[in-house]
């Protein structure tokens, strides 16, 4: 399948790129069917690849790239039900989740993430299975976890200690604070600041110059260099769902879900 | 001008421009919140132009409980 157009996103494949654009209104929140359209879109891309060099990851939403998971769906999902109950269902999805980042991330195509606004939490995450960052300058990155008395479950911390030095990791993930693009290129997280609104048109140009290499030599050195963290994720998960069942959660997410502010996102 | 004044009057004209609201209708003591029609999103967002405008790094959770321009303006001065 070439192309599709979702509720939440919608993909095309043209000239050799395959481009992802999300768009679920407010800002690309991940919940079940996210998910759902995300889990087909890995089943194509594994059909698409064959005919196709890069793969570009953008939002069409000014607010941003994503501002996570969607934590209204995640707490009234859970609401009445037994706790290790709801930490089941819970696992469930971060294994499909993983699932599909895991297959972006070993993609033999050359990933790009391009970014604007709000990159939070699960936003963060899909960025990170990306070969490449490019984000405008209002991109803004936050690992919010901690706030919720969880920490990121999407595979967000074995791949920034992938990605970063330690001492960012855990600035980012003890604060819970965010910062700005310029300060995520000064870290090494982004490879290219753009002006606002440019980060599509910069990764189409970086995807079209990655054409011109081989793709056996291309694909052979992103295995080189991009190993999958594939036991520290699985122990993520296990950590997520062994905190997700104490009272410091609940309180979390209803303090989110009942914030009179439509898009609660301030420490 | 004083420097804390300057800094407060920038702040002023780009939370004007950037939300397209008077000048004449944003005073240092309003809840910018209130008066520019904003949620927390779009605060971010703010706090990323004022980041740039100034050429500052202001941790977001420094805000906690700011609402207003005056103060928001001595959180940014203490960076300069």
């Amino acid at each position: 399948m070439n192309s599709f157009q979702g509720q939440t996103l919608s993909w095309e494949l043209k000239d050799g790129v395959i481009e992802l654009a999300l768009h679920r209104d407010p800002c690309n929140e991940i919940g079940s069917r996210t998910l759902e359209e995300l889990e087909k879109f890995v089943s194509a891309m594994e059909q698409m690849q064959n005919a196709a060099h890069a793969l570009i990851l953008h939002s069409t939403l000014k607010s941003g790239f994503c501002a996570g998971a969607d934590l209204r769906e995640l707490y009234h999902g859970v609401q009445g039900m037994e706790k290790q109950a709801a930490a089941r269902g819970v696992r469930e999805f971060l294994e499909r989740i993983h699932k599909v980042l895991n297959a972006i991330d070993s993609s033999p195509l050359t990933t790009i993430a391009a970014l604007n606004g709000v990159t939070f939490g699960g936003g963060l995450e899909l960025a990170l299975v990306c070969d490449l960052i490019i984000a405008d300058k209002m991109a803004r990155f936050c690992f919010p976890e901690l706030r919720l008395g969880l920490i990121p479950g999407f595979g967000g911390i074995p791949r920034l200690k992938r990605d970063l030095g330690n001492a960012v990791v855990r600035d980012l993930l003890l604060t819970g604070r965010s910062f700005n693009a310029t300060k995520a290129q000064q870290v090494g997280l982004v490879s290219q600041v753009v002006g606002e609104g440019e980060s599509l048109k910069a990764a189409r140009g970086t995807a079209a110059q990655l054409g011109k290499f081989d793709r056996r030599t291309a694909i052979a050195a992103k295995k080189f260099i991009k190993p999958i963290p594939y036991e520290e994720l699985k122990r993520e998960i296990d950590i997520f769902c062994e905190l997700f069942t104490q009272p410091a959660v609940e309180a979390g997410l209803k303090k989110f879900v009942e914030s009179k502010d439509a898009q609660p996102y301030l420490p | 001008m004083t420097d804390d004044k300057k800094t407060l009057e920038e702040i002023l004209n780009l939370a004007a421009s950037q939300f397209k609201v008077p000048r004449e209708k944003l005073t240092p003591d309003d809840d910018f919140f209130k008066t520019l029609g904003i949620d927390s999103l779009q605060a971010l967002d703010l706090l990323t132009r004022l980041e740039h405008h100034f050429n500052v790094e202001i941790p977001d959770y420094e805000l906690q409980g700011v609402s207003d321009f005056r103060t928001l303006a001595s959180r940014i001065q203490a960076r300069l």
